[in-house]
């Protein structure tokens, strides 16, 4: 009886060990108890597979102009329609993910670490480098972020790697801004003087003390970013600085859809929604994650 | 019994917009091995600012400290590392002291990470299993995070973090003032099982009077940043011969309401500790003031053990 009590007690703190707060199996077991999280990450799983497989799930190339189809409704044969050059839209849809989506994850991902690396020095030295940047990026703060992007995109020049260091440096002002004044919160805290009293580094005070207890927000607003920046690359495409046509990125899309809104909705309407779907799919994997990074929210 | 630490002529200032604030000015006292010495005063006297400094989480401005009699105001990296080991804090409030994000496990244990001496595996399971046992804490609760415990439990484990590294000082700065009642009993009468112990010696930082007569053997009585008592504990609860420890002393609550003491009620502004001007600190809130009190005060020993810093005091108190 004993032994038996003795085991299973052993058993549940090894459970509650494994699946400490910040692992990634803690994170996991919280997102896929979640199911806005669940159908957020199957939408995004769904559009990357049939992104990756669609040259050869699809009988039609994304390029393919048709005339016959010019312009055509939702078919049988054309699911979403055709384009006005007769290209098959849910091909371009698809095949179009590939852009924006990594326009968005590259783009968010320099704007975080670059933006959270000088967030984190300027908050916890504070002092003249702190003065400095901040007023520098006051400055690009001054624009709204995707007259930033447009701006530095027009210097570049147009093309997707372009666009993706245009969004990338409007993106870091918010980041940094975010990441300093978590910081300047955090290194208030007594638990900072505590590690400072058992001969913690600096180096170590600011990676395991203060950064953990600063990132959650910016994790949260990297998924978001994610979303955003694919908004933002969609709109530089919108005007044309974004990718090129003829790939089919989904701003593009939209933006060439736009004459025909009225006598063709079709065409703006799917990148539309597919872009609107991202976005809340991102949206939900990000508050999910806030949640499954907040020990006290455990559970 | 050997001097621990002594503290000459300390000065922790401040600068400000509006001018140097004197946080500590002109503090110097010593602390026996073992003793516990009681800081009192009320909030923003510089207290705390005077314990941090002490343990070099604070830069001294002006002045010097001596740990073992040895100087150590200004120490290098190795041996201000070395005084980490020497000298530890206990914080007033455990819900910011700890760090949500790591379990108490990984709170103690880090001191003893940091240390290096515990590399055998097992020996640092060993070790905070040890300390969790020293302070309380039930080894259950290992893998908690500090807001799933009460207020008590944050303490103990505060205190254990101090003592993982096997201190012989520790800065308590109001470590009780945070708790219930209950609770402050129960972490009071911790402390001073470990100081039994372990031979730690303690200043004591509040601004509850009964709690410093508790605990301490000796007590400083602080007011905006300078020393205005100092004698050992009974002897300031017998009598007390500055104006300021007088009325802070007649604020003590007594339970016996036929035997009510006449409490003092102080008028008048504190003085600022913005660019103080060289005179008794005191004085604009002194019912004893008058032209003298307007010159720097010293520290004068008024009887044996028993200092004050009091130009009248003798009139005062009808002293010779």
């Amino acid at each position: 009886m004993m032994s038996d009590k003795k085991k299973m007690s052993a058993g549940a703190e090894e459970l509650h060990e494994s699946l400490q707060p910040g692992s990634f199996k803690y994170i996991w077991r919280h997102l896929s108890h979640d199911s806005g999280a669940v159908v957020g990450m199957l939408c995004i799983a769904a559009i990357l597979i049939i992104c990756v497989l669609s040259p050869y799930i699809f009988k039609y190339d994304y390029s393919k102009i048709s005339m016959i189809d010019k312009n055509a409704l939702p078919s049988k044969e054309h699911w979403f329609g055709c384009d006005e050059l007769g290209r098959d839209i849910m091909v371009r849809v698809f095949y179009g993910a590939r852009y924006t989506l990594s326009i968005g994850v590259l783009s968010t991902a320099i704007s975080a670490s670059v933006g959270v690396a000088l967030g984190s020095i300027a908050g916890y030295f504070g002092g003249r480098f702190d003065s400095i940047l901040m007023r520098a990026l006051d400055i690009l703060q001054a624009f709204p972020q995707l007259v930033l992007a447009t701006l530095v995109s027009a210097v570049l020049g147009p093309g997707l790697d372009k666009c993706i260091i245009a969004l990338a440096i409007s993106g870091i002002p918010g980041f940094a801004r975010m990441m300093r004044a978590n910081i300047l919160n955090v290194r208030g805290q007594e638990y900072i003087e505590a590690a400072k009293s058992i001969d913690c580094s600096t180096a170590r005070i600011i990676t395991k003390h203060v950064i953990p207890n600063a990132i959650s927000p910016i994790i949260v607003s990297v998924c978001m970013g994610i979303a955003s920046s694919g908004l933002n690359a969609s709109a530089l495409s919108f005007l044309g600085l974004g990718v090129q046509p003829p790939e089919p990125e989904w701003g593009a899309m939209l933006s060439s859809a736009r004459n025909l809104i009225r006598q063709y909705p079709h065409m703006a309407i799917f990148p539309g929604l597919f872009i609107m779907i991202t976005v809340i799919s991102l949206n939900l994997i990000g508050d999910s994650l806030r949640d499954a990074l907040d020990p006290k929210l455990k559970d | 019994m050997s001097t621990l630490i002594e503290v000459k002529n300390l000065k922790k200032y401040f600068r400000s917009p509006r001018g140097t604030v004197h946080a500590v000015d002109n503090v110097s006292f010593n602390i026996e091995e073992g003793k516990t010495l009681g800081l009192v005063g009320e909030s923003g006297c510089g207290k705390s600012t005077l314990g941090r400094t002490i343990i070099h989480l604070l830069d001294p401005t002006d002045g010097q400290i001596f740990y073992r009699g040895e100087d150590v105001t200004h120490p290098d990296k190795a041996k201000l590392s070395e005084l980490r080991h020497e000298m530890q804090i206990i914080f007033q409030d455990p819900y910011s002291s700890l760090n949500p994000r790591k379990t108490l496990k990984e709170t103690i244990e880090e001191p003893l990470i940091l240390s290096g001496k515990f590399t055998a595996p097992g020996a640092l399971e060993a070790e905070s299993t040890r300390i969790m046992d020293l302070v309380g804490i039930e080894k259950r609760l290992r893998m908690s995070y500090p807001h799933e415990l009460d207020g008590g439990r944050r303490q103990r484990v505060g205190i254990a973090r101090a003592l993982a590294l096997n201190p012989k000082l520790v800065v308590c700065d109001e470590p009780v003032s945070a708790l219930d009642v209950s609770i402050q009993a129960q972490i009071l009468n911790l402390l001073m099982d470990l100081q039994d112990e372990y031979k730690l010696t303690y200043l004591f930082v509040t601004h509850n009077l009964s709690v410093v007569r508790h605990i301490s053997h000796n007590i400083v009585v602080m007011y905006l940043g300078q020393i205005v008592e100092m004698c050992p504990t009974d002897e300031l609860f017998e009598h007390q011969y500055h104006p300021y420890s007088k009325a802070l002393l007649s604020a003590v609550p007594t339970v016996d309401i036929h035997n009510q003491k006449e409490r003092i009620i102080m008028k008048g502004e504190i003085t600022s500790p913005i660019d103080p001007k060289p005179e008794c600190r005191f004085a604009q809130r002194c019912p004893y003031a008058c032209e003298r009190c307007l010159h720097e005060i010293p520290l004068r020993e008024i009887r044996p053990g028993h200092f004050v810093a009091c130009d009248r005091c003798e009139e005062i108190n009808g002293l010779e």
